[in-house]
């Protein structure tokens, strides 16, 4: 919950609202793009950036994206975060 | 050095390895008389075992594991709190998966929702947003629990909440800041600590200058790290050379993803949201002044305290620890994890009895996981 993981920002959903969809290792999940954003949410389009519980909060490039997802996978920490985020679509669907 | 050969960069690895070695020595530390580091964050502390750390680093050079693993240093009331509010018939408890298995004094989060209670694990705030919009017939409580990293999340949540006129979402709030509980710790006399290494991802949000009375008043180092092995061992150098120096200073060895001011948008959310409540209780800690955060009255509406009158704003309420646990001297770097009595015997991480045994970020289990024969053998 407390490290972030590495995500790419492939599509806006609601630019108002500052959410996008991000790809993180291979799965999609809306993200909230606020705390990046420097003008329109447009702008972020193909960049990478870390999330933290759904927020992208710091601007990365690629080659940082890649050494963090490496490093959180020797910690076993992508898998969580990648877990987490399904038990949340779960959760949204009434499953418990 | 086995362990080094498990660095994405094993060359760059022992070439810092071994300037940590000589500047310990040059530092004059010793195993009697070691050099004594805090990695302030629970992420770290994760790391040092799972790399070995501790053991290709010199003998003269002790970490000391402190008090960032937010799971760790929640009081039992706050568990107590919780499942008394996910055992309210209209309520869905929301909460990051992190928090279900800290034992409280009745039961933990799992066992209240085996018992029925309907707590859903989710992965952000913004999922109970989601279960809100979705079951307006239910009153959806989301526990806010965490540092500086996660608060942005749960100040832009309620924003939203509040934009949108969510009425049935509301936050419990129970978030921390990383400086306070350093100050303790600095004016506690039992306690020699010479330096520290920062948690980055907080400084992602604060950046570093809240740090500076570590350097300017107490007259010792901090570096800001990332969560690399190999960034680890750069800051824990860093630090090291400071010492050598004679130099306290706040640097910034994660500035890839740390900026000095931190992130403004994160800043102004949870000011415009959150003000420090005029004290907080940390599990091993005690009552810290200005250590925890609590929702402004202009946001009252989606206050799970104000509205279901539990936590901080109704009552205070004290549980003493488990018996034989020493969660407590563990957390202030007093003892280390093996000499408590329980550990590995009434406290594993199946059977957590203390908070530090739970997460994976908590130094107990950290010790459990990867400590190896050396852990064993002194539990033996």
């Amino acid at each position: 919950m407390c490290l972030g993981i590495p995500g790419q920002i492939v599509a806006i959903t609601d630019s108002a609202r500052m959410m996008a969809m991000a790809e993180v290792s291979g799965v999609r999940r809306e993200v909230n793009v606020a705390c990046i954003a420097q003008g329109p949410a447009e702008g972020l389009l193909g960049k990478w950036a870390l999330i933290h519980v759904g927020f992208a909060m710091a601007l990365i490039d690629e080659e940082e994206a890649a050494k963090t997802l490496e490093a959180l996978r020797g910690l076993g920490e992508a898998q969580e975060a990648l877990e987490a985020m399904a038990a949340g679509d779960a959760a949204l669907e009434g499953q418990r | 050095m086995k362990y080094a050969d498990e660095f994405r960069d094993p060359k760059a690895a022992r070439a810092v390895l071994e300037r940590i070695a000589a500047v310990t020595d040059e530092i004059g530390a010793t195993a009697e008389n070691p050099v004594r580091i805090m990695e302030v964050c629970g992420g770290h502390t994760h790391a040092i075992f799972r790399y070995g750390l501790d053991k290709l680093t010199p003998a003269g050079l002790d970490f000391i594991h402190g008090p960032g693993c937010p799971v760790c240093v929640l009081p039992m009331a706050r568990v107590d709190e919780c499942v008394e509010l996910a055992e309210r018939p209209e309520v869905i408890f929301t909460t990051f998966g992190d928090a279900m298995r800290v034992p409280g004094s009745r039961k933990s989060l799992l066992q209240a929702k085996a018992d029925g209670a309907d707590i859903r694990m989710v992965y952000s705030p913004l999922d109970a947003l989601e279960i809100a919009r979705r079951n307006p017939a239910r009153e959806v409580v989301f526990f806010g629990l965490g540092f500086e990293t996660t608060t942005p999340s749960t100040a832009l949540s309620i924003k939203a909440a509040a934009a949108e006129g969510l009425g049935n979402f509301t936050v419990f709030c129970n978030h921390i800041t990383v400086p306070p509980p350093i100050k303790v710790l600095l004016d506690d006399p039992y306690m020699r600590l010479d330096g520290f290494v920062g948690p980055g991802h907080v400084s992602m949000v604060i950046g570093i200058h809240p740090y500076d009375f570590i350097a300017d008043d107490y007259g010792k180092p901090i570096v800001v790290a990332g969560f690399e092995p190999l960034d680890l061992l750069q800051s824990v150098l860093m630090v090291l050379e400071q010492i050598r120096d004679g130099r306290a200073e706040v640097e910034n060895q994660y500035a890839r993803v740390v900026p000095e001011h931190g992130n403004p948008v994160s800043i102004a959310a949870i000011a415009e949201v959150y003000e420090p409540r005029p004290s907080f209780e940390w599990r091993g800690l005690g009552e810290i002044d200005a250590s925890g955060l609590r929702i402004r009255a202009e946001y009252a509406a989606y206050d799970a305290e104000a509205k279901f009158g539990v936590g901080y704003g109704a009552e205070s309420r004290n549980v003493p620890e488990p018996e034989g646990c020493a969660c407590g001297a563990v957390m202030t770097g007093r003892i280390k994890p093996v000499a408590c009595p329980q550990f590995g015997r009434g406290c594993t991480p199946e059977m957590p009895l203390g908070a530090l045994m739970v997460s994976s970020e908590g130094a107990c289990a950290a010790y459990y996981q990867y400590g190896g024969a050396r852990a064993v053998d002194v539990v033996d």
